[in-house]
């Protein structure tokens, strides 16, 4: 199929950015959306101009690197996927499509659609772990009875993956789903409950220094959520964080 | 009541005016609670917009949310509109009779008993009036369609959230509609 798409370029996080039209031909509905980034950038190096830079790495849904908004949605129109596994099945020949970076302050765009989001890291540095020394003295894992329901419930948190689509489809780009996903990981599990009360602190804390917004419970987050993490996990944060500061 | 009766109103008005639990204690806290709320609301506005610089050129937000849950503080101001045209309705001439003039007697010249019902009629006479009031009510009901839910996952209350889905949608239709219908009763029928 043959595809006109409005992309954002821009040179580099100090430079000024727009949008700037392409057109992709002979483009396979088989073919994914990087894949089909990939043809459009080997066309515009033959012709000597600058590739457009986008983020990935796995490409197969499990990294959260790539990222991209395109037409109004973090990664795209399909449910439950990242760009890497969005298709090309799920647009029309002649679409127009809008791609732009994520957008958020605490997500500065470093080059075209690429940015920056050690935003996340410098929230896990604040305390999304546990100090339990696990080298060399294993404990067998049936010897700490832990409940099915919270066994899951902890693992389903566990699935985010980091990519960034809830803040970046969130209207206050809030990281609540993000952060309410790492701090019920642990805290559904006694391993996690040493420093449940600092844990939950610091990693709101550092949430809101790095400039992300309040969740004002829109659930959009969730929808768009590639790993399908629930908005449950944002009311256990909150829990976690009344409990902590009383 | 003044829909089912003038002579209750006025009673439950007089009751209502001059009790002073209810005007000491129950009316501050009542103000107090709508200023921190909507004062909390556009502090929280501006924090959120803040949060995103550049925005973005297309935004599809109809696909993940719904249209009230995305325009909060919209309908809130439209409720402040309103809030404020009601003060200068009814709460501006009340203190100033009973605390400026020292009126706490609840009559007026040429009424027959207490003033209060008169009083009502009379300014659902006009029909911009009416009309400011349905609007509103109207804004005030999608308001509550998102905040009745959204303030249990506010205190995390995850599950209530959802059991209580149906009847934060039942509360925030009947109770607007009960004032709109307050509103054009009183229209109508004078
Ligand atoms: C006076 C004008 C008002 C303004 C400017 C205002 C504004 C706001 C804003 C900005 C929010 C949070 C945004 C969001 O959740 O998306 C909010 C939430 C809310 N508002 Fe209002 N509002 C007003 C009046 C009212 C009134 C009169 C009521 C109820 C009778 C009300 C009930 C609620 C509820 C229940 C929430 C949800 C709280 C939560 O999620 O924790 N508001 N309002
Ligand atoms: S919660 Fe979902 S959308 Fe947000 S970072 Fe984790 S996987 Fe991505
Ligand atoms: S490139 Fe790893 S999730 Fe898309």
């Amino acid at each position: 199929m043959n595809l006109t798409l409005k992309i954002w370029r821009q040179k580099d996080s100090s430079s000024k950015g727009q949008m700037v039209d392409y057109k992709v031909t002979e483009i396979s509905e088989h073919m994914s959306f990087l894949e089909m980034i990939d043809v459009l950038n080997e066309g515009l190096v033959a012709k000597g101009e600058e590739p457009v830079a986008f983020d990935h790495d796995c490409r197969e849904g499990i990294c959260g690197m790539c990222s991209m908004y395109i037409n109004g949605e973090a990664h795209g129109p399909d449910r439950g996927v990242t760009t890497c596994q969005l298709h090309m099945r799920m647009f029309k020949d002649g679409d127009t499509i809008t791609i732009e970076p994520f957008r958020a302050a605490a997500f500065p765009v470093i080059k075209d659609l690429v940015v920056d989001r050690s935003a996340f890291d410098r929230i896990q540095h604040a305390g999304g772990y546990i100090s339990v020394n696990t080298s060399g003295n294993t404990q067998d894992a049936n010897s700490i009875p832990i409940s099915k329901q919270a066994a899951d419930t902890a693992m389903d948190a566990a699935t985010c993956i980091g990519c960034g689509a809830c803040v970046a489809t969130c209207k206050n780009s809030s990281a609540m789903l993000f952060v309410g996903a790492k701090v019920s990981q642990y805290a559904l599990l006694p391993q996690g409950q040493v420093e449940a009360a600092d844990r939950v602190k610091n990693m709101v804390a550092q949430m809101d220094l790095e400039g992300f917004g309040n969740c004002t419970n829109t659930g959009a987050c969730e929808v768009e959520c590639p790993k399908g993490i629930s908005l449950d996990n944002i009311a256990r944060m909150n829990r976690e964080l009344m409990k902590a500061s009383i | 009541m003044s829909v089912f009766s003038a002579d209750l109103f006025n009673e439950v008005s007089h009751f209502m005016g001059t009790n002073p639990v209810v005007q000491f204690a129950l009316q501050p806290v009542l103000i107090f609670g709508v200023v921190f709320h909507f004062v909390m609301g556009f502090i929280l506005e501006l924090q959120n917009t803040r949060a995103r610089n550049v925005s973005y050129a297309k935004n599809n937000g109809g696909a993940n949310s719904t249209w009230m849950s995305r325009n909060m503080i919209w309908s809130g101001i439209a409720i402040l509109a309103f809030i404020i045209l009601h003060f200068i309705d009814f709460w501006f001439p009340e203190i100033n009779t009973k605390f400026i003039q020292g009126d706490w007697s609840g009559t007026m010249e040429g009424v027959e008993g207490f003033r209060y019902y008169e009083e009502l009629v009379h300014k659902f006479m006009h029909p911009a009036r009416v009309a400011a009031y349905v609007i509103a009510f109207v804004f005030l009901g999608l308001h509550l369609a998102h905040g009745f839910t959204s303030a249990f996952q506010s205190v995390g209350a995850a599950s209530l959230r959802k059991k209580l889905e149906k009847v934060g949608l039942a509360y925030s239709i009947i109770i607007p509609l009960g004032f709109i219908f307050i509103a054009l009763f009183h229209h109508l029928n004078h």
